[in-house]
């Protein structure tokens, strides 16, 4: 058996894999963290909160409705959105002539609510969702194992990832977004309706973070804690990356779930605060993250 | 001012009597905590500055008064002041790093180094990880009178949390607090003017993690008990919401806030189980969109509104 | 002259009084306090089960005895945190009177609680936890270790494994006392043996996502991978490893597994596993009696967490009466005196280090094709002597066994 440090090559490479798996989940929570900061200012603390409600309506879907996986994969992220969009025009407009802090805290609050009700509803010791049957099993590659399912996480995540990219720096739609952040009364003034922008900004950040809870759902227990344990793992990932950029929080959280996975390897008490040392770092030497640009 | 005092005497004279009429480790607990957000408020009600890991100084406060209290056998008031020692100087370290960024950032900075830390105590075996540091010894007052009992050790908590209090208050009524609020209102004209802006807003850091420290050591001693819920990043959120309730920038809120949200929490904990999480947040969202003044702030002006102020 | 006669009169007579009130039960009733997991990791092994069986052991009581005094049975969840199981204990003890507190599942828990029991001089049955803490360094007079021990799982499940040829080791262990506790005792008994342990990982209790720490256990190619763990844990261990190939490959030892553990995760998917027991519902007329009825307020067959729990509650009662107060001191002694019989031990006895002495049970799952009716999920395959179940006293650590 070859040996990298020490360390068999399955184990290295089943390692490295999972460390892909956690890093495409950090990339598009990240991704609509970003997206959302980038165009509203607001840290979205709820988002780990709304990740975990994307994985619950699928087991909800299946369960009570008995739509599958792949029906799930395109509803769920819409009705998140949908959440989304009720949550900015009820509670977050009010806050964007205050300071930032509010909208933090509010969102904060709002984690509490939504992962409190789950709580009391459904227990924490998580409920079972299968994985579906097309994505079932492994393929043997000889030197590792690699379940079908984690290979489909990893390939749908960079799709998303993608697809997202494209639409906000290439399309026309993207641009109105950047105008409107940018500068809100110009953009307003040009015709375009800067409120529904940020409206359906807000929607599809948290409609991403919907998508990334179904993908885990069938992976991870679907348990109410399953966003609070990530969120803020997460927002170390955005910050490294360079808050509102969306290339920089694609490329972050790939990489510190690779990192992550090596550490658990060598050195796996460092597993849990690595990425948090890495922003420490990051932050004092480049204070606007890596591919930010100071505001 | 005259007010202010006997708003001050009020408050003291509630609590001297609390222990006859409610559960003292009950109203102890709210001492601790509310000692907790009164160092918080320090920071964000007058010097302007959202720190969403003080958890970590609480915590380690926590761990290291019980440690050197069980393990290492040290008299009372020593492991107290161990506690708070080490708050103070991680304050100084996390104040160092995080002081440099801003607004969000340094939120950001802050949760992270506290989340560090968290995981630290996860690890570390002295801590007992899941299962906490048991059995801290309450001890002796200054070797002769003992602390077992409930009511003794009350009225020496009140007396650190009074004297405590006094400090802050002292503080922020003093040309250094003045500093601070100028900070908070517009630190570029601070800077403008001359001041080291860097240089206050650590010395504010530091004071209010020592002073989170205390409390934390304080709840270490009375709850015999330190474990990695001090730490977690819900403690940092809880005492920010007691500012909130409280009312931020006013020097009894933290106070109050302090007193709703522990007894909220420990009647309900009982009635409603997971949903206080529920109502929690739920009070956090009316605070934010609502209450932003909080109990103390709404009722300074609806004061202020009776008469006239000058 | 006249006032000083009456007014020792009125004295004696209060001391007259007083000293028969101290054979009384305070205030007239018994109050027993139920802490315990009711929606996390363990609420299926014990949680709302547990309170329920507690409630069954005191209506019997009533039933059977028509006492004087009152019984209430108060309870909360601790969410398997020792600093809400302190403070909660605290609170019973100092505000609400509670006059024994019982279950304690997760071993954090019971270790918190047994030390305010003491001191507040209150008596603790735990029923829940496993470590064996809880009767060697940690132990004290006012607590009894009622149903299981890890010394009894690793004894019984481990020896099983090793014979059956599964030499080779690797522990995943829930990272507190218990799961420390667990391997501690497992590896002791692999080794004793004739295995080897060839590493172990820790995982943060509770857990949810064991892949990365399954993927360490396939790496070192150990024949059988201990789970250290319980509950949800558990069965999410099996659920994982079977998704990542690693069984059958490699062989898992569920070091502690209850009934609802195999009904939850199916036959299919635990057969032919091995687990000690300390009751099974399903042994003999007494005990199919007795947990139809559970079955008929649980809709679930009890886990021995719960059937224990009774058959502790219900000898407390008993040594209430038998005494006519509920003292500490006097009711543990009383409890220590007599042996325990009914559906749960057979000349069962407590130890000088709080250990409860009964047989234990080393079952096997069953296959599906051989479960014949809901619930038929075990073959009883031996049953352990107490004796050699548990920790020999000669080997206890506790401070209170004369040595």
């Amino acid at each position: 058996m070859t040996e990298i440090f020490g360390v068999p090559l399955p184990a290295l490479l089943g390692q490295l894999m999972l460390g892909l798996v956690n890093g495409s989940f950090y990339a598009v929570l990240s991704l609509g963290l970003a997206v959302i900061f980038g165009m509203l200012n607001i840290i979205n603390f709820a988002h780990g909160a709304l990740y975990m409600t994307g994985a619950f309506l699928a087991w909800m879907a299946l369960n009570y409705l008995g739509l599958g996986y792949w029906w799930s994969l395109l509803l769920v992220p819409l009705a998140v959105g949908a959440i989304g969009v009720a949550i900015e025009r009820l509670l977050l407009q009010w806050l964007y002539k205050l300071d930032h802090l509010y909208g933090l805290l509010l969102t904060f609050g709002l984690a509490l609510i939504i992962e409190g009700i789950f709580r009391d509803q459904y227990g924490i010791s998580g409920l079972p969702y299968d994985i579906p049957d097309q994505l079932s099993g492994a393929y043997n590659l000889g030197f590792m194992f690699l379940p079908k399912y984690r290979a489909w996480v990893i390939v749908a995540s960079l799709a998303v990832c993608f697809a997202t990219w494209f639409m906000i720096e290439k399309t026309r739609l993207g641009a109105y977004l950047r105008a409107a952040t940018e500068n809100p009364k110009l953009t307003q003034a040009f015709g375009i309706n800067v409120p529904l922008m940020v409206m359906l900004t807000y929607g599809f950040g948290v409609a991403l973070a919907g998508f990334a809870g179904v993908l885990a759902a069938p992976a991870t227990q679907v348990n109410p804690l399953m966003g609070s344990n990530l969120i803020i793992v997460v927002f170390a990932v955005v910050v490294i990356g360079g808050m509102g950029s969306i290339l920089g929080s694609i490329v972050t959280g790939l990489g510190l779930g690779v990192i992550e996975g090596l550490t658990k390897v060598y050195y796996p008490e460092a597993s849990a605060t690595v990425v948090f040392i890495i922003m420490v770092i990051v932050l004092m030497l480049r204070p606007a993250g890596l591919f930010g640009r100071e505001k | 001012m005259r007010r202010d005092r006997l708003g001050y005497l009020a408050l003291l004279a509630l609590f001297l009597a609390a222990p006859f009429v409610a559960y003292p480790v009950l109203v102890m607990k709210v001492l601790c905590y509310a000692l907790f957000a009164c160092a918080f408020n320090l920071l964000l009600g007058y010097t302007g500055l959202l720190s969403f890991g003080h958890a970590a100084f609480f915590g380690t406060a926590a761990y290291v008064a019980g440690y050197v209290l069980r393990d290492w056998g040290w008299p009372t008031e020593a492991g107290l002041l161990a506690g708070m020692a080490s708050a103070l100087l991680l304050g100084w370290l996390f104040g160092a790093l995080a002081i440099r960024r801003q607004g969000i950032y340094f939120a950001m900075v802050t949760l992270a180094l506290a989340q560090m830390m968290y995981f630290f105590f996860i690890q570390a075996p002295f801590t007992g990880g899941e299962d906490g540091l048991q059995g801290v010894p309450r001890g002796t007052l200054l070797g002769s009178v003992s602390l077992e009992n409930d009511l003794t050790l009350y009225y020496v908590v009140l007396a650190i949390c009074a004297a405590a209090f006094w400090l802050i208050h002292r503080t922020i009524h003093s040309p250094f607090g003045q500093v601070l609020k100028a900070i908070r209102e517009n630190e570029a004209r601070a800077v403008s003017l001359g001041y080291d802006v860097a240089r206050y807003k650590l010395l504010a850091f530091v004071l209010s993690a020592g002073l989170a420290g205390l409390a934390g050591a304080l709840k270490t001693l009375v709850l015999n008990f330190a474990s990695l819920t001090d730490a977690h990043w819900h403690a940092s959120g809880e005492v920010v919401l007691m500012t909130l309730v409280g009312g931020m920038g006013t020097v009894l809120g933290p106070v109050v806030g302090a007193g709703v949200i522990v007894v909220l929490e420990n009647e309900l904990a009982d009635k409603v189980g997971s949903l206080v999480t529920v109502i929690m947040g739920a009070i956090f969202v009316a605070c934010v969109l609502l209450f932003r003044r909080g109990v103390v702030g709404e009722w300074v002006a609806w004061r202020g509104k009776r008469r006239t102020r000058s | 002259m006249k006032a000083s006669r009456i007014a020792t009169a009125i004295a004696v007579a209060f001391g007259l009084a007083a000293g028969a009130a101290q054979a009384q039960i305070s205030d007239n009733m018994v109050k027993i306090g139920v802490l315990t997991d009711m929606s996390g990791a363990y609420s299926d092994l014990a949680g709302p089960g547990a309170v329920e069986a507690v409630k069954m052991a005191v209506e019997d009581f009533k039933a059977k005895n028509k006492p004087a005094f009152a019984i209430d049975v108060v309870y909360a969840d601790h969410q398997n945190k020792g600093d809400i199981a302190s403070a909660k204990a605290r609170e019973w003890f100092d505000r609400d009177k509670v006059d024994v507190i019982t279950d304690l599942v997760t071993t954090s828990t019971a270790l918190a609680a047994m030390k305010v029991a003491k001191d507040k001089n209150k008596i603790a049955l735990l029923s829940g936890p496993a470590s064996t803490l809880i009767t060697n360094e940690d132990c004290n007079d006012v607590t009894v270790h009622w149903t299981y021990d890890t010394y009894a799982l690793a004894n019984g499940t481990a020896k099983a494994v090793v014979k059956q040829g599964g030499k080779t080791w690797f522990f995943l262990t829930a990272d507190y006392a218990f799961g420390q506790s667990l391997e501690k005792d497992a590896s002791a008994v692999v080794t004793a043996n004739g295995g080897k342990v060839l590493g172990d990982v820790r995982h943060p209790f509770p857990g949810s996502d064991f892949s990365s720490y399954l993927l360490k256990a396939q790496a070192s190619g150990a024949q059988v991978i201990g789970l250290a763990n319980a509950g949800t844990d558990t069965t999410n261990s099996i659920k994982q490893a079977a998704e990542f190939g690693i069984t059958p490959k490699q062989t898992l030892a569920g070091l502690l597994m209850f009934i609802t553990d195999v009904h939850s995760l199916g036959l299919k998917a635990t057969q032919g596993m091995y687990l000690t027991t300390g009751f099974y519902w399903d042994m003999n007329p007494e005990t199919r009696a007795w947990s139809k009825r559970f079955f008929d307020r649980q809709k679930k067959m009890p886990t021995m967490v719960q059937a224990g729990l009774y058959s502790a509650v219900t000898h407390y009662l008993n040594a209430i009466k038998a005494t006519g107060t509920d003292d500490t001191q006097k009711v543990m002694a009383q409890m220590k005196k007599t042996k325990i019989n009914d559906f749960f031990a057979k000349n069962g006895y407590i130890r000088a280090d709080g250990r409860m002495m009964h047989d234990m049970y080393l079952a096997q799952v069953k296959k599906p094709e051989e479960s014949k009716y809901p619930w038929d999920y075990y073959w009883i395959r031996q049953v352990i002597p107490a004796e050699e179940a548990f920790q020999p006293l000669s080997m206890s650590k506790c401070p209170l066994v004369k040595k």
